[in-house]
């Protein structure tokens, strides 16, 4: 079973600070890390792996830097990691960003399976996933939260607002999992070693990809970002006194004040 | 010189503090008052390669190096001591004398179990009347056809109740004085070897610390460790390496007390104020950061030095004696920063305490290491 994981690095934002002058994300000394649910869809691809076989290929686009997210890939396991890389790429949205890897993952060809997590922390669009699918003209489940495989069929539970659907596919399709799929491993002391020593990341550049420039980078986005703004927190309390009948009597009053009984 | 990681290193930091944060801290506490010994850890650090990282993948270890070990046991540390010194022990007492010295067929044997986590490995030199003074061994190995048989006992060996694989060290000629000490491997269940009963101890309170009894125990000859009469030198250089451990040991628990204290101190509010505005208490935070840095880059630099294959003998050393020492201060200073509070097990900092001052004892006392220091620079 070949498959391969999209994996995005982002800023842990469990560390992020935002500037109260400026209203913007305090990036200097964050942490980067894997997308903490591309790293379920990761860990569900390698127990598939484990049981049926197959390689595990990694596919990224970021700035040079992602590598350090690849090598942990390859240190939890996966077989092979490439790492898509080029000026022409910056400031793509979630539609030229599923173009550019649709083009990588034709250019890698064989695949059963595309594992990609529901969305980043860092945008929150879970666009790319599905965008993806179309664009390779296959089938999609999103918020996949279990996943048997049947021969050469699929069957997911896909997590639904107040249950979930009992989903079947035929091969190849993707999904994008969700966080309570799986428990993600730990890279090992040896994944590490090997995956410095061992283990080099293919970097592709547009010029590697059968791509169209102008579906590629700020050009190829029709996504514009106007403006970016911190939402403001005007809450106040009021603490009310008095003995209870009174208390309750203002309270209500208040209330329906503001329509609110 | 530069003084960054690789990003090996780095990684292997990022993976264990990771790891040690979410999976080894969360019992710290209750192991300290219970003492049992966190079998759980074990299983986990098993899982993750973390008590074989600087041995060869051929025998089972993660082929990584010292500097990677030093960062491991550092980050364990940080999150419980006890765990970091299970895997000092195991790792550099146990693991390196049968790396460095065993026969093919002994590392086979032994140290592949070992370093792939199926056994825990201990390391048997201290006795009731050699701490110290060493070369005074009481227990005796005499060759008695194919077997030596050892008689006597060990005190304080790390690891003991839980371990399976022993390298112990006992008297061949006693007439040849050190050069008359020998290395056994011993395997726990050989008849004749027996436990005493486990250490209630001031700090790593849930290590597992025992005297071990050899009665008429007969090892196979097969099992000496090196040749006879080179047990002596086995030791001095196991101990050299596993001084890097407690070095990066007593680093995790320094930076721990720095951590809780940092937190603490801006948290804590009097005369209408973070404590931490005060420069008294700046002052305070400021010595316990730059010792804690200074013991950083003693025991890194010691750690490189073994694995660039130079004589890291002095460096480490002096690492173990100058970051035990930070550790003793800065975790008694975390208490008086803490006020009240850190005197209580309401915070961590009285266990990190309690924790810090027996790397100024074991794997040879600070006193030790002042006479390997001073023995290099005097020729």
């Amino acid at each position: 079973m070949d498959i391969i994981v999209c994996v995005k690095q982002v800023p842990d934002t469990n560390e992020v600070k935002i500037d109260p002058k400026k209203g913007t994300l305090i990036r200097d000394g964050i942490p980067s890390i894997i997308n903490p649910e591309d790293k379920n869809a990761l860990e569900a691809a390698l127990r598939l792996k484990e049981a049926y076989q197959g390689k595990v290929t990694v596919l990224s686009m970021g700035p040079p830097q992602a590598e350090v997210a690849l090598k942990e890939a390859l240190a939890m396991g996966a077989d092979e990691a490439i790492l898509l890389s080029d000026r022409a790429f910056a400031g793509s949205d979630t539609l030229a960003t599923s173009y550019t890897l649709a083009r990588a993952i034709e250019k890698i060809g064989k695949y059963d399976l595309i594992f990609c997590g529901r969305q980043a922390i860092d945008g929150d669009t879970a666009q790319v996933g599905p965008e993806l699918a179309e664009h390779l003209n296959i089938p999609q489940i999103t918020y996949v939260r279990d996943i048997k495989v049947n021969g050469s069929t699929i069957i997911v539970q896909k997590a639904l607002e107040d249950g979930y659907a009992v989903v079947k596919s035929p091969l190849p399709v993707l999904l994008t999992v969700i966080g309570e799929l799986n428990e993600p491993r730990y890279p090992s002391a040896k994944g590490i070693v090997d995956a410095f020593r061992k283990h080099e990341i293919t970097f592709w550049t547009a010029a590697d990809l059968n791509v169209d420039k102008a579906r590629l980078g700020l050009d190829g986005s029709p996504t514009q970002v106007v403006k970016t703004f911190t939402p403001t927190n005007d809450r106040s309390a009021e603490i009310l006194h008095g003995d209870l009948d009174q208390v309750v009597g203002t309270l209500v009053g208040k209330l329906k004040a503001k329509n609110l009984v | 010189m530069r003084f960054s990681l690789t990003p090996e290193q780095e990684m292997i930091r990022k993976v264990v503090r990771e790891f040690a944060e979410k999976e080894i801290a969360p019992l710290a506490a209750e192991i300290d008052q219970t003492c049992e010994f966190p079998r759980v850890n074990v299983e986990k650090m098993v899982k993750l390669g973390l008590l074989g990282i600087p041995f060869p993948q051929e025998y089972g270890g993660a082929g990584g190096d010292h500097l990677s070990y030093a960062i491991t046991v550092e980050e364990l540390s940080r999150a419980c001591a006890t765990t970091g010194v299970i895997c000092s022990a195991h790792t550099s007492l146990a693991c390196y004398p049968l790396y460095a010295f065993g026969t093919e067929e002994q590392k086979q044997k032994y140290l592949v179990p070992l370093l792939k986590g199926e056994k825990l490995g201990a390391f048997a030199l201290t006795e009731p009347n050699a701490g110290t003074d060493a070369a005074s061994q009481q227990t005796v190995a005499i060759l008695d056809k194919d077997d030596y048989v050892l008689d006597g006992s060990k005190i304080f060996i790390t690891n003991a109740g839980e371990a399976d694989i022993f390298v112990v060290m006992a008297m061949t000629d006693r007439s040849k004085g050190t050069r008359g000490i020998s290395a056994f491997i011993v395997e726990k269940g050989t008849p004749g070897f027996s436990l005493g009963k486990k250490e209630d101890k001031l700090g790593i309170r849930a290590s597992d610390t025992r005297e071990l009894i050899f009665e008429n125990c007969r090892v196979p000859q097969e099992n000496i460790l090196g040749q006879e009469g080179k047990g002596f030198k086995i030791a001095m250089s196991t101990l050299d390496g596993g001084r890097i451990g407690i070095a990066a040991q007593a680093l995790g628990i320094a930076q721990r007390a720095l951590d809780e204290t940092i937190q603490y101190v801006q948290e804590r509010k009097q005369f209408g104020r973070p404590i931490s505005k005060f420069q008294a208490i700046q002052f305070t935070l400021a010595e316990m950061a730059t010792k804690v840095e200074a013991a950083r880059l003693l025991t890194y630099r010691a750690a490189d030095m073994k694995d660039r294959g130079e004589n890291y003998s002095a460096a480490a050393a002096m690492a173990k004696y100058y970051a035990s020492e930070a550790a003793m201060d800065v975790t008694v200073k975390a208490i008086q920063l803490h006020g009240g509070y850190g005197y209580t097990k309401e915070y961590p900092v009285e266990r990190l305490m309690r924790d810090a001052k027996i790397t100024e004892i074991y794997e040879g006392t600070t006193e030790v290491q002042k006479m390997v220091i001073a023995s290099s620079i005097i020729k």
